[in-house]
């Protein structure tokens, strides 16, 4: 294919990727539409998150279902302290066999903002004990460069908040996230439609992870579907260099031998 | 329900997942019999008194009166 070089391996923590969407599992109309979204959307990742078991019902295990296929991303939804979100780390951890978390700690609950000093904390405390940390946070640079200071392996700043699908509201801020970021940017909740991912691309994200885009649309296999290209689409327009823009017309057919002059 | 205690005593308590039960004689995997919990799924963890606990721990773990038991699974998520 045409364009491909090396920049086009995904790799987190050493482990290459062939999709660079993500996505999350939640709020689908029934479980055969979330599976077909995550195949129509060509997802490797997939987002789970970690809740006490129901002591009434029992139900069907996402390890189960999921497992096999999918490289299963546990997340720490919800945690709103340091504590809690070590303790889902770990046992995310001990549920799936993985070291890998999406570290959430949120700063409250209307909001869904992440708590970026609570967060750098919880990461660095994770890290240190054999995670591999890919943080949810603001599109804020420096928290984002704390972040990898304490050894992330990726960053996942907010376009906009979870689920507003509002798009990518600070795509300055995103794009200096990634010129200078070391490891892969991947922009994490506010994604409305596929444009808003295309965007992301080629603001230099690495990836894309979202959820209620898919989940909640009309039709979420082809807004999975929509997804995938606006990817792929997106992260190609990045490589292959845009023109720069410019205020004024530029003629785009010969201007000599014109008829009439 | 029998007390692991001869004596009368106050009732002797855990917390399951937040809620309180009575504890009884058996350990973790008496309490896993008993919410009917197969300990041979997959993407099941537990903590007690916030620390996890190993699966390979689980036949050798003992309850204690107060002690806070998180058992947890892995759920739809984004």
């Amino acid at each position: 294919m045409q364009g491909k070089d090396k920049t086009d391996s995904f790799t987190i923590a050493g482990k290459d990727f062939a999709s660079r969407l993500l996505l999350g599992t939640s709020g689908y109309p029934n479980r055969q539409v979330m599976l077909d979204a995550l195949k129509a959307g060509g997802a490797e990742i997939v987002t789970v998150s970690v809740r006490r078991i129901s002591l009434e019902d029992y139900a069907e295990s996402m390890v189960d279902l999921l497992g096999g296929a999918y490289h299963l991303l546990p997340n720490t939804a919800g945690c709103e302290t340091q504590r809690d979100a070590v303790l889902t780390a770990h046992l995310a951890r001990e549920a799936l066999d993985t070291p890998w978390v999406k570290l959430e700690l949120i700063g409250d609950r209307e909001t869904l903002y992440p708590d970026g000093e609570q967060l750098v904390q919880a990461a660095e405390a994770l890290v240190k004990d054999g995670f591999i940390v890919l943080p949810y946070c603001s599109d804020d640079p420096i928290v984002c460069q704390k972040l990898i200071d304490v050894g992330c392996a990726a960053v996942m700043p907010l376009g906009a908040p979870i689920g507003s699908g509002m798009g990518v509201c600070n795509p300055y801020n995103i794009a200096l996230i990634c010129s200078r970021s070391p490891v892969p940017v991947i922009l994490d909740a506010g994604i409305g439609t596929a444009s808003d991912a295309a965007l992301a691309m080629e603001l230099g994200c690495a990836g894309v992870l979202l959820n209620t885009a898919v989940a909640k649309a009309q039709d979420p296999v082809r807004m999975a579907a929509a997804m995938r290209h606006a990817v792929e689409g997106g992260y190609q327009a990045r490589h292959a260099g845009r023109i720069p823009k410019r205020a004024y017309a530029e003629a785009s057919s010969p201007q000599l031998g014109l008829i009439g002059t | 329900m029998t007390a692991s205690m001869p004596l009368a005593k106050p009732a002797e308590t855990i917390r399951v997942n937040g809620e309180a039960r009575p504890l009884e004689s058996g350990g973790l995997p008496a309490l896993l019999r008993g919410l009917e919990i197969d300990p041979a799924a997959r993407g099941l963890a537990v903590a007690v008194n916030g620390a996890v606990v190993r699966r390979v721990d689980w036949a050798e773990t003992t309850l204690n009166d107060g002690d806070a038991v998180e058992i947890v699974k892995l759920f739809a998520g984004g």
